[in-house]
């Protein structure tokens, strides 16, 4: 049965790393929904996040494959249910409409969104959270005309530890 | 190593080569590798360049190198075309787990990106297809890239790695110092050894009344040949092969029961699926081998002994992992086992094989019809070198030929593209292993069509006076194309059918001996005149046109449907 997993990676930060793990999906015709890379909680140790739907059965195997990559430290898949994890949205409204709906700003105050930008022509607003959040905000938006819409490939984290650093520690040794 | 000051970006790849124990390699010169040939030149004495025709041939030669003597294998190209001939080379020595490093030279750094000359981004075009790659673009780092380099390369589960290094870097001067890679910290190339996992295989092993041991490439790759042997003889379990693991025993052990899958032994594949143990090591349950999966070995449980933690369960669902090197995991379950007699057990195989020999070897061997059999021509090559060569097969029907009827008495010395299936591996890879193994016999069994993909190899074979045995086994067809043809395509012999070329002729162009056999009553005198030759030497075989390979378990279908005709 298919299913949403969280693949966390964390890797050594070199180029060309992004090409060897998405090469494992393409190889097997997989498609990512989301990817993200960032800074991970050890210095100059990259995490990337990225979510397919596959099967269990599916997922175990490509995991394995991305940690034979030589340098890809470790590899893991989770769901939902064993992570916390969020995206980030910028929705661009005309600013017009901030000042002449009234309504606009209810929805804002009402979605916990923050506005962060404002000018003459434009203003930005940004909310975090589920997809399902980041979408309702998106139909409440829609009809005073969005400029642009934008939204992050899903960040996590696990709900159980992640001892990456004493796993190093343990390599190096 | 002595420290060196101040020396080029080529020099230091040099020493780099040297300080690996490479004495050998394989290349083709071009623009953006000048610098590094140029250096090579002051080097000759120690550093010997084969100068192949053709990339991919230099890829090929050095995994031939790689394969007969454990060593890593090395070739070098130019950018651009020169890189991407290498490809084929790359993905073969993956699949099939071939220590190699390849160097190919890159436009100087400052066009990178800008679609200069011969530029071509190879890193991205050979990551899927290497174990490592990276590109340098920094003289400082080629000492510590390249211990690196061959490091990977021949650690853990080996493998191709390439290093791409832009032509500044081989201008430019640094000083250089070398230490061996001994560690790269997110690689651990071995797994720990898990002795509860080899307590319960043994376990396993005791209470089993019809075990089968599968063995691959591993064994040989780990170096652990006498430990296999210790453990197949102390456990008294029949033991199966597949075409990369053949040889690790002899051909003529008594426990030696044969090749595994699609073009295998009628017995160990038929009794796969009536094992109640099935101990598979150092293989990776490639399709070819198994067939279909939902009926595979369904009754038995499973031992795997592999390096690769990716492979545990990626095929086949197994009962017990023992995932360590074999040669420390062998002894260790060795010392465990107890042997048994298994006397009914041998008794199917025997009775098996009394089936196929009746029924395909007899014909294949002793053919009493008029055209000269694929089989006869090993038979004779056999009998000639006193099971002694070092085979070195293309793709194809000869391939699956030589490796059921070729046997061999060394390990190391079946070569033969098993993963990719490259047409026209088998003369440059017969180039690297004459030359990695020069004391032994090495015979290159060919078949028309692959020839002609690698055949201007034939012009580096004359060049160093390699004395490679080269037999083109000709049926005037793309012989295992046509037989699925014939098979399963109502005998639609699309494109199959070859018009060839005068081979004789052409060898003899390259002033390389050669011979031309028609008739049965030529063949003998003519392997025994080849095998005497110190030189090069050329033998085409005219074979039955339309011979097909059985025993053949159909595509899809249970190793235990193998048909015989």
């Amino acid at each position: 049965m298919q299913k949403k997993y969280t693949i966390s990676i964390y890797t050594e930060n070199s180029v060309g790393l992004l090409n060897r793990v998405s090469a494992i999906f393409q190889k097997r015709h997989i498609n990512i929904i989301s990817i993200t890379s960032s800074a991970s909680e050890i210095e100059e140790v990259s995490r990337f996040i990225i979510v397919v739907s596959m099967t269990e059965e599916a997922v175990k195997k490509v995991v394995g494959q991305i940690e034979k990559q030589i340098e890809v430290i470790k590899a893991f898949y989770h769901t939902d249910e064993e992570t916390i994890f969020q995206e980030s949205a910028l929705y661009k409204v005309a600013s017009k409409s901030l000042f002449e709906e009234r309504h606009i700003q209810n929805i804002i105050k009402a979605s916990h969104a923050n506005i962060v930008t404002v000018n003459k022509e434009f203003f930005v607003i940004e909310k975090t959270g589920f997809r399902h959040e980041t979408e309702k905000l998106y139909h409440d938006l829609a009809p005073f005309g969005l400029l642009q819409f934008v939204r992050s490939g899903r960040i996590s984290v696990t709900k159980s530890p992640m001892n990456i650093k004493a796993l190093l520690t343990k390599l190096n040794d | 190593m002595a420290e060196k000051k101040n020396i080029s970006g080529s020099e230091a790849l040099i020493h780099c080569l040297l300080a690996e124990g490479v004495d050998l390699i394989y290349g083709y010169p071009g623009g953006a590798i000048m610098p590094f040939y140029d250096e090579l030149y002051k080097f000759q004495d120690k550093l010997q360049h084969i100068l192949t025709r053709h990339e991919q041939g230099a890829t090929h030669a050095a995994q031939g190198f790689a394969r007969v003597t454990g060593k890593v294998g090395v070739c070098v190209a130019t950018s651009g075309p020169g890189a991407t001939n290498l490809v084929t080379g790359i993905a073969d020595a993956m699949i099939d787990s071939t220590p190699m490093v390849c160097l190919t030279g890159q436009v100087p750094s400052h066009l990178l990106g800008s679609d200069a000359f011969q530029e071509t981004d190879i890193i991205g075009i050979s990551t899927p297809v290497t174990k490592w790659n990276y590109q340098i673009t920094d003289v400082k780092e080629i000492p510590e890239i390249m211990a690196k380099a061959f490091y990977i390369a021949r650690s853990g589960r080996p493998g191709p790695v390439l290093i791409d290094i832009t032509k500044d870097a081989q201008f430019a001067k640094a000083d250089f110092t070398y230490a061996p890679c001994k560690q790269v910290r997110s690689y651990k190339p071995i797994p720990k050894l898990d002795k509860t996992a080899v307590a319960h295989a043994a376990d396993l092993i005791n209470q089993a009344k019809k075990p089968m041991i599968v063995w691959g490439q591993g064994v040989i790759l780990g170096k652990a040949e006498e430990e296999f042997k210790a453990f197949v003889e102390k456990s008294n379990i029949p033991a199966a092969w597949t075409i990369l693991g053949v040889s690790a025993i002899a051909t003529d052990h008594p426990l030696n029961v044969g090749m595994v899958g699609m073009h295998g032994n009628y017995g160990p594949n038929k009794l796969t699926n009536e094992c109640d143990l099935l101990i598979a090591i150092g293989m990776r349950f490639d399709d070819r081998v198994t067939g279909n999966l939902e009926t595979y070995a369904k009754q038995a449980k499973i031992i795997h002994l592999e390096i690769d933690p990716a492979e545990i369960n990626k095929n086949v669902d197994v009962d017990v992992a023992v995932l360590a090197d074999v040669k420390e995991s062998l002894p260790l379950l060795t010392s465990l086992v107890s042997a048994k007699p298994y006397t009914e057990w041998f008794a199917a195989f025997k009775a098996f094989d009394k089936i196929e020999f009746d029924r395909v070897i007899k014909n294949d061997l002793h053919p009493t019809k008029d055209g000269l059999t694929m089989g006869e021509v090993l038979k004779e090559i056999n009998r000639a070198s006193n099971n002694d060569a070092v085979i070195v097969s293309d793709v194809g029907q000869h391939q699956m030929i030589a490796c059921r009827y070729a046997a061999f008495n060394h390990s190391k010395s079946n070569v033969t593209s098993g993963g990719l299936g490259t047409m026209g591996f088998a003369l440059p890879a017969a180039l690297g292993a004459k030359m990695g193994a020069p004391n032994r016999e090495v015979v290159a069994i060919i078949g028309d069509g692959g020839f002609q993909m690698t055949i201007q190899e034939l012009g580096t074979i004359f060049q160093t006076q390699a004395a490679v045995k080269v037999v083109v086994l000709n049926n005037d067809f793309l012989g295992m194309v046509r037989q699925w043809q014939q098979l399963f395509f109502d005998k639609r012999y699309a494109s199959t059918e070859m018009v060839n070329p005068d081979f004789v002729k052409i060898a003899e162009g390259y002033f390389i001996e050669a011979k031309r056999v028609q008739k049965r009553e030529e063949l003998s005198d003519a392997v025994d005149k080849m095998m005497a030759s110190d030189k090069p030497y050329f033998l085409e075989v005219c074979v039955e046109k339309e011979d097909n390979v059985f025993p053949m378990i159909p595509s899809g279908a249970s190793v235990s449907d193998i048909r015989l005709s």
